[in-house]
């Protein structure tokens, strides 16, 4: 019982967030509310079972994702009343869009439920080890079967940080800064001196 | 009781939300970002509850790969924006085909 309140609890928060997150006005509440929508989404997968998911869910999403939109949103001085132009003009279309879309997936659920369909059956390869978490599994299955994935995984975040370095990392011109092997490659000989003659001595250059 | 289905519906709204917010928020990159993750969101969601109703991990591996591209695209998305930003003064993306050439 406590379950099917949980999902309908995280479900109906999970929906409503999502929909705030498009329609505000305002996009630091859309990210706010996006937020929102990553933690019941997280609490729907807790619900089945799938709590390493949920917990890189909540880290990677709210943790990185999130405060970098934030950080860009609050960085970037833009009007956002201009951008809202268009809203009502573009609305019908993309509703039309929606509830076709909304129809066709009502229709291919309404087909399986009817049993028309079958889901198939795994051939039982990746399946959870009888008493085994659901982290253990996971990372017995990620570090065998889906290694070079994995690997392939960690190049694909490599190239994203390198790429969003070089795009918005930029040389100021008019700046002086310490140029360290100049510092090094001095010698004592054309350095400059402070000396104090006496009067009427003059100085030996 | 909960079956896969109830997930599929929660998912598939999710995903027609994503939809829907790409088209009204024509002008607002940040927002169609935004929209795009809800997408993304609603195909993990999916992901799992098909991989927990058929005892099958994969679905939950696949599911973190689909992390990972989420996350390095909003990454290198948002620096995109950022020199965009820094060129141009606005981010509305009505205009972007003058950038041709």
């Amino acid at each position: 019982m406590i379950h099917v309140i949980a999902f309908y609890l995280f479900a109906v928060m999970t929906v409503a967030s999502g929909a705030i997150t498009i329609l505000s006005r305002n996009p630091v509440h859309s990210v706010l509310w996006l937020i929102l929508a990553f933690f019941n989404a997280a609490g729907l997968m807790i619900l089945v079972g799938a709590e390493f998911i949920a917990m890189l869910l909540v880290i990677v999403y709210v943790g990185a994702v999130a405060v970098l939109f934030l950080f860009v949103v609050m960085m970037l001085d833009i009007d956002f009343a201009e951008l809202r132009a268009g809203f009502v003009r573009y609305f019908p279309f993309g509703a039309l869009v929606a509830i076709v879309l909304l129809a066709e997936m009502v229709l291919g659920i309404g087909a399986y439920r009817a049993g028309s369909l079958t889901l198939g059956t795994p051939d039982g390869t990746a399946a959870a080890p009888a008493g085994a978490s659901n982290i253990e599994a996971v990372g017995a299955l990620l570090y065998s079967r889906y290694l070079f994935l994995f690997e392939a995984a960690g190049i694909i975040l490599l190239v994203a940080m390198i790429g969003a370095i070089v795009l918005t990392h930029r040389q100021r011109g008019g700046t002086r800064g310490q140029n360290i092997d100049k510092q090094n490659r001095r010698r004592p000989d054309e350095a400059t001196f402070n000396v104090k003659p006496e009067v009427g001595k003059g100085v030996q250059l | 009781m909960i079956g896969v289905e109830h997930y599929v519906v929660v998912s598939s709204i999710l995903f027609v939300l994503g939809v829907l917010g790409i088209f009204i928020n024509r002008k607002n990159v940040i927002v169609i970002l935004m929209s795009i993750e809800l997408i993304l969101l609603a195909v993990n969601i999916n992901l799992v509850a098909f991989s927990a109703f058929l005892h099958d991990l994969t679905g939950q591996i696949f599911a973190m790969f689909v992390l990972t591209v989420a996350a390095g695209e909003a990454a290198v998305g948002l620096a995109i924006l950022v020199i965009y930003f820094r060129g141009r003064g606005t981010i509305a993306v009505d205009d972007v085909n003058r950038m041709k050439g």
